[in-house]
C-alpha cells in the first residue's frame, strides 16, 4: 500500500515544472559518465577543486547571469536579444580604462554603469517609445559590437589584452577551494531574488507580463516597470560582460559572447517560463544554464568532430523540450496502451 | 623673383595636376574588422595606399556577402581602375564579377578565396597559403619533437577555409611521422573564450594533458586562451606541452617572449607592399597573370 503512495506521488511529480530540467540534467550526466569514465573525479589544483562538474558550474556562470536578466525582461512579455552586444561593450570600456590606467574597482564600476546605460537606453525604446521589444533590442544588438570597436580605437586597439588582479579575481580566483565566480553568481541571484521576491517588483513585472492594460487600470506603471525591467537586464549582462572579459583578459568585441541572447533565452524557456510573459522563475533559469552547459561540455569531451556539436545540441535541445511539453507528453502516453489515464 | 614663383607654382599645380590624372583609384572590399589580425590588415592597406600614391576607396562589409555586393557594385558605378575583394564567403560571386568584367574593371582578390564559373573573371589572387601555414606549423613541430607527439588541436570556425586548409597542411607533414598523431580536435571558433573553453574540457579528458607533447591552434587568440586554461591548471605552457600556432599577433609576441608559447606563423598583415605593386604592374600593362600570387609565411620562434 504504501509502495502505492510512493508511486502516486512519483506520478505525481511530474506536474512540477521543477521535474523535468533536471531530469534532463541528470542524464546528460550519466551519458557523461558513460563517455568518460573519470567524468565525476574532483580533484584539488593549484588550490581550487578541478574536475568537469566545476567545470560546468564555472562555465554556466555568466550564461545564467544573462538569463536571470532576461528571465525578468521574459517575465513582462518582453526580450532582450542585445545581452551579446551589450558584453561586448563592457569588454571594451574594461580594456580601454585599464589601459588609460584608471584604478579598477572604479572600471569594475564603469562596466556596470555602461550595461546599466544600455539597458536604459532598451527600456527608453520599449517603455518610453513603445517599440516592439525585439526590434528595440535588436538595434543595440546590431550596433553594440561596432560600438565596442569604436571604443577599441579609443587607444589604437591593435593589442586590446590586460592584466587586472582585481577583475581576474573576480572571474577566475577561487576563495578556499571554490571559484570566485561561484560567489559572484551566488550574490548577484540572491540580490535579484531579494528585489523579485521580496519586493512587490517581481508581482508587478508579472503582472504587466500578464497583461499591462489591467495592470496599469490596478494602478500599477507598467512602463516605469518594463523600463526597470531592461535596466536590471543590462546590468545582469554587464556582470557576466566582467566576467567573461577578464577571463580571457582580451577584449573582443566581434566574436564575444556570440549567439548568447539565444542561449540565455533558451535557458529561461528550459527553466519553464513561457515567451508570453507573466512569470519569472529564477532558480529554474539557472537550472536552465546549468543543463546547456553540462550539454557543452560534454560535446566537448564526447570526442566527436566538432562538425557534429551543434547539431547534437540541437537535438538534446528538441528531445528537453519535448519532455517538457504537456501534450507530448500526453500524446506518448495514449499511445502507448494501458499508459493513459 | 616673381616670375620664379610663379613658375615655381605653376610646377606645382601642374604636378598636381599631372600627378592626380596618373594616381589610381582603387576600390576595396574588406570582410570586416573581426580579432586582431583584419584591423590591422585594413591600417596597412590604407596606409600603404599612400605610399605607392593611390586613391584608395576602402568599404567594410562588416561580415555581410549583400554589403560587399553593394559595395563591388558602387565601386563598379564610380569607374575605379581596379577592385580589390577580401571576399566573405567563396560563393554567389559570378553576377557581380560579371558586371565588373563588362565595365573593364580588373578584379584582384586578397585573404580568401571565390569560387566562380569562368576564372577569367578576376585576375589573381594574392594571399597567404593557409596550406603552407599549417604546413610550416606541422613541419616545426616534427623537428622540435623529433618526429614523436601526441598533438591536442584547436581547430578554427568548423568549416572556415583556414581552419580547413590549416588542418590538412599540418596533418600532410604530421602524416609523414608515424609517431606523430592528434589525440583530441575541437573548434574554438577562432577566440580566446573558445580555445580557453576547449583547453579545460582538453584537461580533464586527457587527465591534465599526461602524456600530450603539444598544442596546434588554428590562430593565436585561442592558444591564448589555452595558455590560459593551462596556466590555471597549474600546468606550464611551452614547457610542459609544445604550443604552435599561426597569426604571430601582439599578444603572442609576448606570450613567446615568456616562453609560455614556443612558435607561432605568420599571417602577415603588412601585405600591402605585396599586394599594390602587382596591381600596379597590372594596370600600367595588363597580362596574364598566375591565378594565385603567394605571400610568403614566416615562423617565429621564442628566440
Amino acid at each position: 500500500m504504501s509502495d502505492r503512495g510512493t508511486l502516486n506521488r512519483i506520478i505525481a511529480l511530474r506536474h512540477n515544472r521543477a521535474v523535468w530540467p533536471l531530469l534532463a540534467l541528470a542524464l546528460i550526466l550519466i551519458v557523461d559518465g558513460f563517455i568518460s569514465p573519470n567524468f565525476f573525479d574532483i580533484r584539488i589544483v593549484e588550490g581550487r577543486l578541478f574536475g568537469n562538474l566545476i567545470d560546468i558550474l564555472y562555465r554556466a556562470v555568466p550564461a545564467a547571469l544573462i538569463a536571470l536578466g532576461m528571465a525578468v525582461v521574459i517575465g513582462t512579455k518582453g526580450i532582450d536579444l542585445s545581452v551579446g552586444s551589450i558584453i561586448a561593450i563592457c569588454g571594451a570600456v574594461i580594456a580601454w580604462r585599464i589601459q588609460a590606467g584608471d584604478p579598477h574597482l572604479l572600471i569594475l564600476f564603469y562596466a556596470l554603469v555602461a550595461g546599466a546605460v544600455c539597458g536604459v537606453w532598451n527600456g527608453f525604446l520599449v517603455a518610453g517609445l513603445g517599440i516592439q521589444p525585439i526590434i528595440a533590442t535588436l538595434v543595440l544588438m546590431v550596433a553594440g559590437r561596432g560600438i565596442g570597436l569604436l571604443i577599441n580605437l579609443f587607444y589604437g586597439g591593435t593589442n586590446p589584452s590586460f592584466e587586472s588582479e582585481l577583475l581576474q579575481g573576480l572571474s577566475t580566483g577561487n576563495i578556499w577551494l571554490i571559484p570566485t565566480r561561484l560567489f559572484v553568481a551566488l550574490g548577484l541571484f540572491l540580490a535579484l531574488w531579494a528585489l523579485i521576491r521580496r519586493t512587490a517588483l517581481g508581482l508587478f513585472i508579472e503582472a504587466v507580463g500578464g497583461n499591462a492594460a489591467a495592470s496599469n487600470l490596478a494602478g500599477v506603471n507598467s512602463r516605469l516597470v518594463t523600463f526597470f525591467a531592461y535596466v536590471i537586464c543590462g546590468v545582469m549582462a554587464a556582470a557576466a560582460g566582467v566576467i567573461m572579459t577578464a577571463d580571457t583578459h582580451t577584449s573582443d568585441p566581434v566574436s564575444v559572447a556570440m549567439y548568447s541572447e539565444l542561449d540565455a533565452i533558451l535557458a529561461v524557456v528550459i527553466g519553464g517560463a513561457s515567451l508570453a510573459g507573466g512569470r519569472v522563475f529564477l532558480g529554474m533559469t539557472v537550472i536552465g544554464a546549468l543543463v546547456i552547459q553540462a550539454l557543452t561540455t560534454s560535446i566537448l569531451i564526447s570526442g566527436l568532430p566538432p562538425e557534429y556539436n551543434l547539431v547534437i545540441k540541437a537535438l538534446v535541445v528538441m528531445a528537453v523540450l519535448f519532455l517538457q511539453s504537456d501534450n507530448a507528453r500526453s500524446a506518448i502516453s495514449r499511445l502507448i496502451p494501458g499508459g493513459s489515464r | 623673383m616673381l616670375k620664379n614663383a610663379l613658375a615655381g607654382a605653376a610646377f606645382a599645380v601642374s604636378a598636381l595636376v599631372c600627378s592626380t590624372a596618373f594616381a589610381q583609384t582603387i576600390g576595396f572590399s574588406q570582410v570586416g574588422s573581426e580579432g586582431d589580425w583584419r584591423p590591422a590588415f585594413s591600417a596597412n592597406m590604407q596606409e600603404s595606399a599612400k605610399d605607392y600614391g593611390i586613391d584608395l576607396k576602402f568599404a567594410n562589409a562588416q561580415g555581410k556577402q549583400e554589403e560587399q555586393l553593394r559595395a563591388v557594385r558602387a565601386f563598379i558605378a564610380q569607374g575605379v581602375d581596379a577592385i580589390i575583394i577580401a571576399p566573405v564567403v567563396v560563393t554567389g560571386w559570378d553576377q557581380v564579377l560579371q558586371e565588373a568584367k563588362e565595365a573593364e574593371i580588373p578584379i584582384f582578390l586578397v585573404d580568401r578565396d571565390v569560387e566562380v564559373k569562368d576564372p577569367s573573371l578576376y585576375v589573381t589572387r594574392i594571399s597567404a597559403d593557409f596550406n603552407l601555414e599549417g604546413k610550416l606549423a606541422g613541419a616545426w613541430l616534427a623537428a622540435e619533437s623529433k618526429g614523436t607527439c601526441k598533438i591536442v588541436e584547436l581547430q578554427g570556425t568548423t568549416g572556415s577555409a583556414p581552419a580547413i586548409e590549416r588542418k590538412k597542411g599540418f596533418e600532410a607533414v604530421i602524416g609523414q611521422f608515424p609517431a606523430m598523431e592528434i589525440v583530441a580536435t575541437q573548434s574554438g571558433d577562432f577566440t580566446t573564450e573558445g580555445g580557453k573553453k576547449v583547453m579545460e574540457a582538453f584537461i580533464k579528458s586527457t587527465n591534465n594533458l599526461d602524456g600530450i607533447c603539444a598544442s596546434f591552434a588554428h590562430n593565436d587568440n585561442m592558444q591564448l586562451g589555452a595558455i590560459q586554461a593551462m596556466k590555471e591548471a597549474g600546468l606550464k605552457p611551452g614547457k610542459d606541452v609544445l604550443m604552435v600556432s599561426v597569426d604571430y599577433v601582439p599578444a603572442i609576441v609576448e606570450a613567446l617572449k615568456a616562453g609560455e608559447a614556443n612558435a607561432s606563423v605568420e599571417l602577415r598583415s603588412a601585405v600591402g607592399k605585396f599586394i599594390y605593386p602587382v596591381i600596379l604592374d597590372y594596370l600600367k600593362s595588363p597580362q596574364e597573370l598566375p591565378k594565385w600570387i603567394v605571400i610568403p609565411s614566416d615562423l617565429h620562434t621564442a628566440n
